[in-house]
């Protein structure tokens, strides 16, 4: 795997002086790689990884699972663009399994979810069913442990 | 009033305290010391490792283990060598499981040492070579190896700490606390010393499986008429991040293991029963486990090396273990001084490299075995420390 790549998705935050030091590479190519990597597209954006539970003017997430009927042309292709024009979709992937679409979808409370489903996505044409599950708690987001202070648990001892 | 000293063996009372504890104590102290003392993996045991050790308990496999350790983890740890080293050893007659390495080379000690014989060791070195020697007799011939070697032993050192009464060489590397390593080259050359002499080897591989810059770690038995005089001494604390298990092994001669052995088995018995179910595993699938620990290990390495380099304190590269070593002589402090200071006024706490021998005069160990995060915050405090250092 790409170790650049690999690092900048765990962490982002690093400078590229720290980045050139860690992988041993010229400072320079890392700049120019990573340019490269944004301007074709590798490289899409830069997020924090946010521990949403800890911040009172929070969101409530669901995992909704999609049947479609896939159209003869365009095949799943022409649903996921009618999902992802909304912008209560967060994520949207395919899957292999039981049903077609797996989406996090993000609103303000439950009800919100609710009426977003029951409204604007159950009723496209070709969505055959839905299924909602809400998210209660996060315990680990895109690798950060959410639910305690990793840099606490140091249990190491000095022993000699 | 009882006198205790009438009491206690005159030897041990001899034996100093280990110097890496004066510092963490100071740093217990303390609530927002930022440690890079520390000298073991800062990751967990990987989870499928940890599972199997969990599982033999739900099996109710809470009995001794037979004396040399499981038959299966004594194959498994001689087919290791046979795939990583190439070397040959006998599963049933060669390989003995021990309580940690250290428990190894205590016992390569007082098996091989009669009063007088005397041990040579490099140092700076771990703590523990000397005291043992000395516990067991021996008498501790001690070799400084030097920045500008890259603290690699050289041939001519030993050939001239080498007398009539010499019996063992001690071979710790990867070395704690310098990261130093030894190349085929430079194992070949101390081949050479052994020869002209007849003297036994303890080799100190526990940091075998941390070596970086596409240096593979090189055995010294893997080295032309070594492997009949060489114990090595191994374990599963820094491969597989297994301290807490205490898990440790020994290969070599026949006469000598079976020596060892004798001696294991009145003193411990056996090596503790989940550990070595959970290191069979370990051996059979911790490969990946290895090679993203190394990795990890290794940018964290580059990226302090690198930056004791930027702030002038110079350090050569360590191409083993998980410790930098930078000279620390610009400041005009002593090792201790310098690491009193910056545990007082930073809240940084590293260990005096005299700790590791009087060789270690002018240098630091740095533990880079801590996220990312956690360097760079001491990192940062060091640079401000040097920083007013300067200022005066």
């Amino acid at each position: 795997m790409d170790k650049l790549l690999k690092l900048l998705s765990e962490n982002s935050g690093f400078t590229t002086a720290e980045i050139a030091a860690m992988l041993g590479e010229p400072e320079d190519y890392i700049k120019a790689q990573i340019k490269e990597y944004e301007n074709s597209g590798v490289i899409k954006g830069y997020q924090a990884v946010v521990n949403w539970d800890m911040v009172d003017d929070s969101y409530v997430e669901a995992l909704i699972e999609l049947q479609v009927t896939p159209k003869k042309e365009t095949g799943f292709d022409e649903m996921a663009e009618l999902c992802m024009g909304f912008e209560e979709v967060e994520s949207l992937y395919l899957m292999a399994g039981t049903y077609d679409f797996a989406l996090i979808v993000r609103g303000e409370s439950m009800q919100d979810i609710a009426m977003f489903v029951a409204k604007k996505l159950s009723t496209i044409d070709g969505v055959l069913s839905t299924g909602t599950h809400f998210i209660m708690r996060r315990y680990k987001d895109r690798g950060a442990c959410l639910f305690s202070d990793e840099e606490k648990r140091d249990g190491r001892h000095l022993i000699l | 009033m009882i006198d205790y000293n009438n009491f206690i063996n005159k030897k041990i009372s001899t034996v100093k305290p280990s110097g890496i504890r004066k510092f963490f104590d100071i740093a217990n102290e303390m609530d927002d010391v930022i440690s890079l003392s520390i000298g073991e993996p800062d990751f967990q045991t990987p989870w499928h490792i940890r599972e199997e050790g969990i599982n033999s308990l739900k099996k109710g496999k809470t009995w001794y283990s037979p004396n040399r350790g499981f038959a299966e983890l004594r194959e498994e740890i001689a087919a290791y060598y046979k795939r990583r080293f190439g070397i040959e050893y006998d599963a049933k007659k060669q390989t003995l499981v021990t309580v940690g390495g250290s428990e190894a080379i205590d016992l390569v000690f007082r098996t091989l040492l009669d009063p007088g014989d005397e041990v040579i060791i490099p140092e700076p070195s771990f703590v523990c070579y000397e005291p043992l020697t000395v516990m067991a007799d021996g008498v501790p011939v001690i070799i400084n190896t030097k920045n500008e070697d890259n603290f690699r032993l050289k041939a001519s050192d030993l050939r001239a700490a080498i007398t009539p009464k010499t019996k063992l060489l001690v071979l710790p590397f990867p070395n704690n606390p310098t990261g130093a390593i030894m190349e085929r080259e430079d194992l070949e050359e101390i081949a050479e010393v052994i020869k002209e002499h007849n003297i036994f080897i303890l080799s100190d591989e526990i940091y075998c499986e941390l070596t970086y810059g596409n240096k593979n770690h090189v055995s010294i038995a893997e080295i032309d008429g070594m492997y009949e005089r060489t114990i090595v001494v191994n374990g599963f604390s820094k491969s597989y991040a297994m301290t807490g298990w205490r898990l440790g092994y020994a290969l070599g001669p026949v006469p000598v293991i079976a020596q060892m052995t004798k001696l294991h088995q009145y003193g411990i018995m056996s090596a503790p029963t989940t550990a070595q179910y959970a290191a069979i595993e370990a051996l059979r699938n911790g490969d990946r486990d290895v090679e993203m620990m190394r990795g990890e290990y290794d940018m964290r390495r580059r990226l302090v090396v690198d930056s004791f380099n930027a702030m002038g304190l110079t350090c050569f590269e360590p191409l083993g273990a998980f410790y930098v070593f930078p000279c620390i002589k610009i400041t005009g402090l002593t090792s201790e001084e310098f690491c009193t200071r910056l545990i007082m006024d930073k809240h940084v706490a590293v260990v005096p490299g005299t700790a590791f021998g009087e060789s270690g005069e002018g240098f630091v160990r740095v533990s880079y075995s801590y996220s990312i995060k956690h360097l760079k915050i001491a990192l940062e405090r060091i640079k401000e420390f040097l920083d007013e250092l300067k200022k005066g």
